[in-house]
């Protein structure tokens, strides 16, 4: 079976800004993807290119079979993508929103009506459908946008920060429409910043950086590389971090860390380190505030693959890239 | 196909109209102030009395407005590009120019309503129609047929722009020499020479004297003029209009990301 997404030395320039400077993605039919990068990585202008919004300047991509530059609206009636800025119209309904792409993909009214009526009920938007998408909240935009994708049951799908600005109730939401597609045999390609979310969904994570992949892994391979699961303690009197420090140092992989003041934490090879941590906690009567275990954050993932944190972006988000590294 | 797509965004674009009425104030309010400053203020001076001022210029004020409601498309188009939706439109099977087709489709709603504004408040104030009912239907047809070309223009410049502020200054600068620079105020044989020649091939003066022809009559258009050439001259400068601007305007769109 051939891949559902495959796109080789892919190479974008924007002026003097290398956004993507010749990376290789393969998705395989109804798989999940993990784009992993920071700021400026290129993963908008990846899937901008695979979604045929933009042409690459070396390269080649074919996209359920057909090539994005020769074959575009080949590729267009297959795909759905939800964009990182939010692509619905703000003058109108939630409903209207979704009728008006259900008919531009060719469906007659009332079956462009019944469609938006069972999507707005699948994302939890049927009472909000009525009002204009102006008034809504940035979670209600981004389920609307994803809807919106989604009306012409693409066999491919692209989700660039799908969960972005969501709280973690509606971020969880979105984690199960997204399983769900994949039950159904989409394939998704979708980017993040976070590793837990590459970690939750997708069968393999690509990790990119200044427009270049610099690992390529499943996610349990990743996790391998990058040093597993974090335990943070912070103990309730400042008098027993010496004792935290000594306890977290027999249970983890590396040396413990002080991320904060009063906070230990040190990377650790999987659960059983929490069990023991805790029994030994009680044994010796410390009281702690804060424990928690947590999959490494983009940084830690970066500094483990590269040595390096990744460049810091400006608030803006316009760096000029370069420079760094 | 591209038709029926073409006919779905134009509903969106008059959707938005209506969900934003401030859109409609340039269409309804400029016209009547427009024939006031010219009629009850130049009227007198240049023609004598401001009631046979009125039966010449109104044709031309039909015009004027048109052309600054035309002009008008560029500007939105060029805020409503930076809104995701066109990513939106771009990743779906349909034909590249639908939106904009949509969008020019669209406004004739607002050209409509221009035209009926300005014939309304003429009519409420003297203006006569000396010609049959079937000749102002034609000239109502003639001028939204211009107007629909002539916003190909207006698209193109919306597409180059940088910032909407930027389009409205150019597209002033576009319309102002055009309209003034023609007998749609002011008959020609009153300028002086170098003037003349610019405003008889000025395609303002031509769309002005086939209003004048199909509103009034023969008797207030320039001497040696028809009705039907200058009728046939509009839609010949129509379909140059959208064979030079359309395709400008396609390929700026594509390139602009
Ligand atoms: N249209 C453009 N013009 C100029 N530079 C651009 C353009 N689009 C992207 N870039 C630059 O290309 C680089 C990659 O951008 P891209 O948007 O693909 O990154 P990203 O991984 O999606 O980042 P983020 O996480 O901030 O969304 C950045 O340095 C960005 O400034
Ligand atoms: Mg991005």
């Amino acid at each position: 079976m051939t891949a559902a997404i495959e796109a080789r030395g892919l190479t974008k320039r924007f002026g003097t800004t290398q956004a993507l400077a010749g990376i290789d993605l393969t998705v395989g039919p109804g798989r999940v993807l993990g784009v992993l990068g920071p700021n400026g990585a290129g993963k908008t202008s990846a899937v901008r290119i695979l979604a045929t919004l933009l042409k690459p300047d070396a390269g080649t991509v074919t996209v359920a079979g057909f090539d994005v530059v020769t074959h575009p609206v080949d590729v267009r009636r297959r795909i759905g993508l939800t964009g990182q800025y939010a692509s619905v119209d703000e003058d109108l309904r939630g409903v209207e929103n979704l009728v008006m792409i259900g008919r531009l993909l060719g469906l007659s009214r009332s079956d462009a009506k019944a469609r938006a009526a069972e999507l707005l009920e699948e994302f939890e938007l049927t009472d909000a459908g009525g009002r204009l998408a102006k008034t809504y909240s940035g979670g209600m935009r981004r389920r609307l946008d994803l809807a919106a994708s989604l009306i012409g049951r693409p066999s491919v799908v692209f989700l660039d920060e799908p969960t972005t600005g969501l709280d973690p109730a509606k971020r969880d939401d979105v984690w199960e429409m997204i399983r769900t597609l994949v039950r159904q045999g989409t394939t998704v390609l979708l980017t993040t910043q976070y590793l837990e979310e590459a970690d939750a969904l997708a069968n393999e994570i690509t990790v990119i950086d200044h427009g270049l992949v610099i690992a390529h892994d499943t996610p349990e391979g990743l996790k391998r590389q990058v040093g597993g699961q974090t335990l943070e303690v912070r103990p309730a009197d400042d008098r027993d971090l010496d004792r935290v420090t000594a306890l977290l140092a027999s249970v983890g992989t590396r040396a413990p860390e002080f991320p904060a003041p009063s906070l230990v934490s040190v990377p650790v090879a999987g659960a059983d380190a929490l069990t023991a941590t805790v029994a030994r906690l009680h044994a010796e009567n410390i009281a702690v505030t804060e424990l928690s275990l947590r999959l490494p954050s983009l940084d830690e993932v970066f500094y483990s693959l590269t040595g390096h944190t990744p460049a810091v972006p400006s608030a803006t988000g316009l760096v000029t890239e370069g420079a760094a590294s | 196909m591209i038709v029926r797509d073409s006919l779905i965004l134009a509903q969106r674009t008059v959707t938005k109209m209506v969900r934003n009425p401030e859109q409609f104030l340039d269409v309804s309010v400029q016209p009547i102030v427009m024939t006031v400053i010219f009629v009850f203020i130049f009227g007198g001076a240049i023609a004598g009395t401001s009631q046979d001022y009125l039966q010449f210029a109104l044709p031309g004020i039909i015009v004027q407005t048109i052309m600054t409601t035309a002009m008008t498309i560029g500007v939105n188009l060029n805020s409503d590009l930076k809104n995701g939706v066109f990513d939106r439109f771009r990743s779906l099977p349909i034909a590249r120019s639908a939106p904009l087709m949509g969008a020019v489709t669209g406004d004739v709603v607002r050209h409509s309503i221009a035209i009926g504004v300005t014939l309304a408040f003429g009519a409420a104030i003297g203006f006569r129609f000396l010609t049959p009912w079937y000749s102002v239907v034609t000239a109502i047809v003639l001028m939204i047929v211009f107007a629909m070309s002539l916003c190909w223009t207006s698209v193109f410049i919306g597409m180059l722009a940088r910032s909407s502020g930027a389009v409205q200054g150019l597209s002033f600068l576009i319309v102002f020499p055009l309209t003034f620079g023609s007998s749609a105020f002011v008959p020609a044989a009153t300028m002086p020479g170098w003037l003349q020649g610019w405003v008889a091939i000025n395609p303002v003066t031509h769309v002005t004297d086939a209003m004048r022809g199909l509103l009034v009559g023969n008797s207030i258009m320039t001497p040696g003029t028809s009705v039907g050439g200058e009728v046939l001259w509009v839609l010949l400068s129509c379909v140059v209009l959208v064979g030079v601007f359309f395709p400008l305007a396609m390929r700026a769109y594509r390139t602009k990301l």
